[in-house]
């Protein structure tokens, strides 16, 4: 038995450097080289200051703006140092309420809008930082955004159209619009 | 469902079958101490940590000193992550001053860590230290998942050897396994996930402004959000293919920052039941019969498909809550459609259904959606897969194991009906084996549902639920199976980092990993000391479709039989309410 504790306590230190210190060590290294904006968060910036993430969703709730999904992080919605989601089942009231409240605000931002609203909208992504909404979803929301910034419904749907991102290779995953990418898009369209 | 949809999970499949024998075949090489094309640059390496830690790779071990072997390497695990979680506030690495994690917490999490569970009853960015996560976490990682693989090869010794009274060396399974299988893999992985932006930095997190400013729940103002990074690419490669799936974010694989883009997804996915298809070769391989192989593994699939049709179908028809106030659920050309709470826009329905199915049937427990939020029928699936014991690919290792218990007990249960002696593989099945193999089926079901029971009596159980009616009782079901079972996913409404649940489903993730272990190697040792009988006419071969369906019905049988009242509490009677 003694011997079985000394082999063990020897290999377990030597892997635990193997796997804990080299592995990540190397990844990093090599991830640094050859992926570097990849590897740091594939952030936005504009000069020196950091103006988000390609990958990390940002709340809107103003009519000027696309909205993206619902939020349930907290403090506040979109806080990407805690991601979470809402864990809500389908007949929760907490979630009935918040995807009703959703649809209201989508309502009165734009009372004429009276197609079926697309689900992506009303109801919270699993990590809470979802930077996408749906094509769908998207183009629900032109009007009203062309509306709110006086400019032709045609040339926000043309941006739309420009930013959706196909199913990867045309077959994986889902088409989707980047909801920051796509408002900043906006602000310098004016 | 969309043609896309099915277009998506076919080529899954078709890569997993494709894999399946190449890995197959080399596990088997490495686990019959052969050389492989990688042993010119790692078997330097090997030779040098068995010369450090005084290991005698060809020394056997009875089943015994393997057992004893593997717990103690476990324990030691268990120790360090527990330590570093305790110490991290004084330890370097640790960029965001975590604090330490309190003992209840920090407990739940080491035995998670060593027996393969993975279950987070904590958020890991807000949590974990980079230290910690790396030494602890990520070491785990890879010794849990090889533990498993080590236990599975000398239960398939126990097939393969003729009246012997050993069954390997533990230290050279595990040793072997970390370098020659885990070590390559994870590499290619984590640096083909950090192309796709999955982050690799040792920077602390960024702050980056919000275009539009929000308020917070007090009515303050803010105006930036920080984005955590972290050598996550690294450990999420290897929580993949170790069945861990202990996430490095708190929402796991569904945080843009873990799993960016939908072939990151797609390797993920892939990853996740690579390792345990693989051995069902393996195994064949090793008991000098590949048709076994196959034929286990086509139960496993068949069960697969059953349960992915289920919660396919079942997330796609959305949820009637949300129809009534005007939601368009259905699937077309801009959108999925169906359940959209709890899952991300780029993997909509098709891909959250699959990770769901996969990571529940083997026992990896990431999530790219939130479980929690499925439609009742939706949640069942991945449920009932986690209760039929980890074993439809199941674990790294350990699904294999347990696999080839039920496939005991189904020519045990086939001899009792038709009047023979059962045997499996020439191998007499006896009391000594039934016995043990009864254990394996019945310790699970006893941690679950009698965990699941003493939660809904205490205050202490009720408080954490956090969903109203029989979806409450979902939620403490799922987390027994989960940690029972060693998945390690979770119903996450419920709010499981309280002393109570910390301590209990500690207890049950033990049961569930170590008290199997036990017995399984128990089998194996007694079994590798009988005679190999030949084949006559009155054997049952185990490789024709007749066995194959009658292995998957005893699984399913058992699964029903154990489980079905509890699950008509919850999901079903739920399903019932939603109409």
């Amino acid at each position: 038995m003694n011997s079985i504790i000394k082999q063990a306590a020897v290999l377990f230190l030597l892997m635990t450097l193997l796997t804990g210190v080299l592995y990540p060590a190397l990844i990093t290294g090599i991830a640094q080289i050859a992926f570097p904006r990849q590897a740091n968060g594939s952030l936005i910036m504009e000069g020196k200051s950091i103006k988000g993430s390609r990958l990390i969703g940002q709340p809107f709730s103003d009519p000027r703006y696309f909205w993206g999904r619902l939020s349930t992080t907290s403090p506040f919605p979109y806080n990407s140092a805690a991601s979470s989601g809402s864990n809500e089942g389908a007949l929760n009231p907490n979630l009935k309420q918040r995807s009703q409240e959703r649809v209201n605000a989508l309502k009165q931002s734009y009372t004429e809008n009276n197609r079926p609203i697309p689900v992506d909208l009303i109801t919270a992504s699993a990590s809470g930082l979802d930077p996408h909404i749906t094509p769908a979803a998207a183009y629900y929301q032109v009007p009203r955004v062309a509306k709110a910034r006086r400019i032709k419904e045609e040339k926000v749907k043309q941006l739309v159209d420009r930013l959706i991102e196909n199913r990867q290779f045309g077959f994986l995953g889902e088409p989707r619009v980047n909801t920051l990418l796509l408002n900043q898009e906006l602000d310098r369209l004016n | 469902m969309t043609i896309v949809s099915w277009i998506q999970i076919g080529l899954y499949m078709v890569a997993l079958v494709a894999f399946t024998k190449p890995l197959g075949m080399f596990m088997a090489r490495v686990y019959q101490g052969e050389r492989t094309w990688l042993h010119p640059l790692l078997s330097p390496l090997e030779q040098f940590l068995y010369r450090m830690a005084n290991i005698k790779a060809e020394d056997e071990m009875d089943w015994k000193t393997y057992a004893k072997a593997a717990l103690v390497l476990n324990l030691f695990g268990l120790l360090m992550v527990y330590a570093l979680q305790r110490l991290q506030f004084m330890l370097p690495f640790n960029p965001a001053h975590m604090l330490a994690v309190p003992a209840d917490s920090a407990f739940n999490t080491a035995v998670s860590f060593a027996s393969n569970t993975n279950w987070q009853g904590y958020g890991g960015e807000t949590t974990m230290s980079y230290l910690t996560q790396m030494f602890g976490l990520g070491v785990q990682n890879f010794l849990s998942a090889a533990t498993g693989m080590a236990v599975l090869a000398a239960f398939i010794r126990g097939f393969a050897r003729e009246q012997s009274q050993s069954l390997g060396n533990f230290w050279a399974d595990l040793t072997r396994t970390v370098l020659y299988i885990l070590l390559p893999l994870s590499l290619t992985l984590s640096l083909a996930l950090v192309s796709q932006g999955v982050v690799q930095s040792l920077q602390p997190a960024q702050t980056a402004s919000l275009m539009q400013p929000v308020t917070d729940e007090d009515g303050s103002k803010i105006g930036h959000q920080t984005l955590p990074l972290g050598p996550a690419a690294s450990q999420i490669a290897i929580k993949q293919l170790g069945t861990n799936g202990g996430g490095f974010f708190n929402t796991n694989s569904s945080h843009p920052f873990e799993n960016p883009t939908p072939l990151s997804n797609f390797l993920q996915m892939l990853a996740i039941l690579l390792i345990p298809s693989a051995l069902c070769y393996t195994f064949g391989s090793m008991v000098k019969d590949t048709r076994q192989g196959w034929a286990i593994w086509l139960s496993m699939t068949l069960i697969f498909v059953g349960a992915l049709s289920l919660t396919l179908w079942a997330e796609q028809q959305g949820n009637p809550v949300l129809s009534g106030m005007g939601a368009d659920q259905q699937a077309g050309l801009w959108q999925s459609g169906g359940n959209m709470e709890g899952k991300e826009t780029r993997f909509g329905i098709a891909n959250s259904a699959l990770w769901a199915t996969a990571t529940t049937a083997a026992s990896n427990g990431s999530v790219n959606s939130m479980h929690d939020s499925y439609t009742p029928l939706g949640g069942l699936g991945p449920l009932w897969l986690i209760q039929l014991g980890e074993i439809v690919f199941g674990g790294v290792g350990s699904g294999l194991y347990g696999m080839l218990v039920f496939a005991i007990i189904a020519v045990f249960i086939a001899g009792l009906m038709v009047g023979r002696a059962p045997e499996y593989l020439g191998k007499k099945i006896e009391v000594f084996e039934i016995k043990m193999a009864s254990l394996v089926a019945l310790i699970p079901v006893l941690t679950i549902l009698g965990g699941t029971a003493a939660a809904l009596l205490l205050y202490a159980g009720i408080r954490s639920i956090q969903d109203p009616g029989p979806h409450g009782i979902s939620e403490v079901l799922y987390a027994f199976s989960s940690a029972g079972n060693n998945n390690g996913s979770a119903f996450a409404g419920l709010n499981a980092n309280t002393p109570f649940y910390n301590v209990t489903l500690g207890l049950a993730m033990l049961a569930g990993r170590y008290w199997i272990i036990l017995p399984v190697l128990a089998i194996a040792g007694s079994l590798a000391a009988k005679k190999r009988s030949p084949v006559s006419l009155g054997t049952l071969p185990t490789h024709t479709p007749l066995f194959i369906g009658w292995l998957v019905g005893v699984v399913v049988m058992v699964g029903a039989l154990s489980f079905f009242p509890a699950l008509a509490l919850g999901p079903i009677v739920e399903h019932l309410m939603l109409k």
